[in-house]
């Protein structure tokens, strides 16, 4: 069978379970599991908040950004898990006890103002639909591999499959779905991880291994890695490059983003009980943390093992050769690759060999000198493919190829689709029903939600064709913006008495400021070459665009102080609504509209 | 009667606001600790932990890449149990 088949059985298979499960808890949605207390266990609750959470960014495109870069990375592992306990700690407990469905109707309600609420859901529109660009770029990926076509037929091919996965819908609502994709997702994950890890260090804890002991060398794995990437030039896997105030900004960003996005806090205002809040975000964590605490060690193991694959003999003797490339089984995996575009290589002295170095770094272009070299002819590797490729480089079994691609598109298309959902609901209810036409009839009412989302999707892909960054580093983009504007009116609604003014001016100004401040880096609404600065040299000192959330949500927090200062203080039910969201006693059952 | 009434009632408003600055206390001394987890040992005050080797690395990087992480979990979970315990101590807890 090759591998093609393969794929295709694994994708179609998970997908199976998928709306099996749909079909099964449909079926039984009377059994106790919805009827009683309309919530789920916290456990349960936390592995489906896992699911939702982690997307294309997380699976496809996070280890690949370590690969190539190393500790500045970490950011990512950082900052997309210690949002959680800003999330636990300031947010969830409080929200469950207000108990409404979204996150537009606590700060409308808490505020006071229909304003205070428009404002919420066109903040949470911008920071979803960047949040979708990201996706869709991870979307192609994963179906330009697996269906073996271009990078932009996959892109157009997976937004028709999101939409209509959209449009199903209902199954993304169902709990134990998202179950299914957390099993396949975690899964697809670690297990080409242990197999690689088993293949370096010997242990089979990838997390373990990645500390452990390189045992081809007998040196530890990190320290031979370290050795062998400066050897070439690069800098070294564990050490310190970037500037150390952006990375600080850039994890706080990350951090106070995770605690903003709404498809995440909403989760938790469905769980029974304030207790339960509070073990639901932990429980979340826990899962989350299985494939954070590999991934590092992902991104580890694949850089040595690619760069080994192009020095085969070791960084002094001859890099690899073409013949070597189109012949020797084991680099097939370039060939699949460079028909989506995402790699190639040219053989640019024409000496029938790819040598793959740092060629800005001046030891390399002395040695380049030497040997006759006319720069890194490793041309192109784009960092979203590492993870989804990583399996067919450490040449592991069939099987396990066709699991990760299952795995890639379960984390995708799960979180996509929610975002559309999240996008087309807060279009035609909170925005249509609740502020412009609030005569809508429910048909009207629908049929805006389908245009809203088909509206959102066109304009993902199309962006998703030339993206602002790989997909994590878009996705880096939505969380800045959610950062700037969501956690701080949530934090302050819940632990001090800012006014509506206050709220609806901090979430403008710190809004716009940091959209303005993305659009002069990444270009206006993402369109290529309309920038006025780049990520490399900033407007700003160091503070790159994906850091700016952190400066944003300070804007947010000191323009509400001081409007609030000067404007009418709250009134008195605001102030007993405040304070009976700090107490757990009297939490009822969430309530709809 | 209704000096009983309002007397209680004002015992409930004083033992909520002690409850509330209690869960403030609780709040801070976790994100200290969080802080210096992550950004502290992970990236401001990791040339001060490079002399703790850990597996051909630095102690500074195990906690960037893992050790950031545990604590989190570890905070979370502490959060919950002692919030829980405190709600009890209170009688704020959900009937």
């Amino acid at each position: 069978m090759d591998q093609f088949t393969i794929n295709l059985l694994f994708v179609g298979a998970s997908f199976a379970l998928y709306i099996g499960i749909a079909i099964w808890a449909r079926a039984g949605s009377t059994s106790e599991f919805y009827a009683a207390g309309r919530g789920v266990h916290p456990v349960t609750n936390g592995m489906a908040t896992a699911a939702d959470w982690m997307s294309a960014a997380s699976f496809i495109s996070m280890a690949g950004l370590i690969a190539f870069t190393g500790y500045d990375n970490s950011t990512f592992l950082m900052g997309w898990t210690g949002g959680y306990v800003l999330l636990a700690l300031l947010l969830a407990p409080y929200l469950r006890k207000f108990g409404k469905f979204t996150v537009s109707e606590f700060i409308g309600d808490r505020f006071y103002s229909p304003t205070a609420r428009v404002v919420a859901v066109i903040a949470l529109l911008v920071a979803s639909l960047t949040y979708v660009i990201g996706q869709m770029t991870g979307v192609g990926v994963a179906f330009g591999r697996f269906l073996e076509v271009s990078n932009t037929a996959g892109l157009l091919i997976g937004a028709c499959v999101v939409f209509a996965y959209a449009v199903f819908g209902g199954m993304k609502g169902v709990t134990y779905t998202q179950v299914a994709q957390y099993v396949v997702l975690i899964m697809a994950y670690t297990i080409p991880a242990i197999f690689i890890s088993l293949q370096l260090t010997g242990n089979p804890v990838p997390a373990l291994g990645l500390f452990g002991e390189h045992q081809a060398s007998g040196e530890p794995l990190l320290q031979k890695l370290d050795q062998i990437v400066a050897e070439l030039g690069f800098n070294e896997y564990t050490a310190h490059h970037g500037d150390t105030f952006n990375m600080v900004l850039f994890t706080l960003s990350l951090m106070i983003g995770t605690a903003g996005l709404p498809h995440v806090i909403m989760r938790f205002f469905t769980v029974p009980r304030v207790a339960d809040a509070r073990w639901s975000a932990g429980w979340a964590l826990v899962f989350i943390a299985l494939l954070y605490l590999t991934a590092p060690a992902v991104g580890a193991m694949a850089r040595l093992n690619i760069t080994e694959m192009f020095w085969p003999n070791g960084t002094d003797a001859q890099a690899v050769s073409i013949e070597q490339i189109e012949s020797d089984p084991a680099y097939d995996w370039m060939a699949t690759w460079q028909q989506t575009g995402l790699l190639g290589w040219e053989d640019k002295n024409g000496d029938g060999r790819i040598q793959y170095y740092n060629d800005a770094s001046p030891d390399m272009q002395e040695r380049a000198a030497e040997e006759g070299w006319a720069g890194n002819e490793l041309t192109n590797f784009n960092r979203d493919i590492l993870v989804l490729a990583n399996p067919e480089i450490a040449n592991l079994p069939g099987w396990v190829i066709g699991l990760v691609a299952a795995g890639g598109l379960a984390a995708a298309l799960s979180t996509a689709a929610g975002l559309l959902l999240a996008i087309s609901s807060a279009v035609s209810h909170d925005l249509m029903k609740g502020q412009l036409t609030p005569n809508i009839s429910e048909k009207g009412e629908l049929l805006s939600a389908r245009i809203a989302m088909a509206v959102a999707i066109a304009v993902a892909t199309y962006l998703g064709l030339n993206p602002p960054g790989f997909a994590a580093q878009t996705v880096a983009l939505a969380f800045g913006l959610a950062a700037a504007s969501i956690f701080p009116a949530l934090m302050m609604g819940i632990f001090t008495k800012v006014n509506n003014k206050g709220a609806v001016a901090g979430m403008l100004a710190g809004l716009i400021v940091t959209v303005i401040y993305i659009f002069l880096h990444k270009g206006w609404f993402f369109i290529p070459d309309t920038n006025s600065f780049t990520d490399a040299d900033p407007l700003l000192g160091t503070i790159k665009s994906t850091s700016f959330g952190a400066v944003g949500a300070a804007i947010n927090f000191a323009v509400a102080f001081t409007v609030s200062k000067m404007t009418a203080a709250i009134p008195q039910e605001i102030e007993e609504l405040v304070e009976s969201v700090r107490i757990p006693r009297g939490a009822g059952a969430a309530q709809d509209h | 009667m209704a000096d009983q009434t309002s007397q209680s009632a004002q015992a409930g408003e004083k033992s909520d606001a002690g409850y509330w600055s209690a869960n403030v206390r609780i709040i801070l001394v976790s994100l200290v600790i969080w802080a210096i987890c992550s950004f502290g040992f992970g990236i401001l005050l990791r040339p001060m932990l490079s002399g703790i080797q850990v597996g051909g690395t630095d102690l500074g990087f195990w906690f960037a890449q893992q050790g950031s992480i545990l604590v989190f979990l570890a905070l979370i979970f502490f959060y919950a149990w002692r919030m829980n315990k405190l709600d009890r101590e209170y009688g704020v807890e959900e009937e």
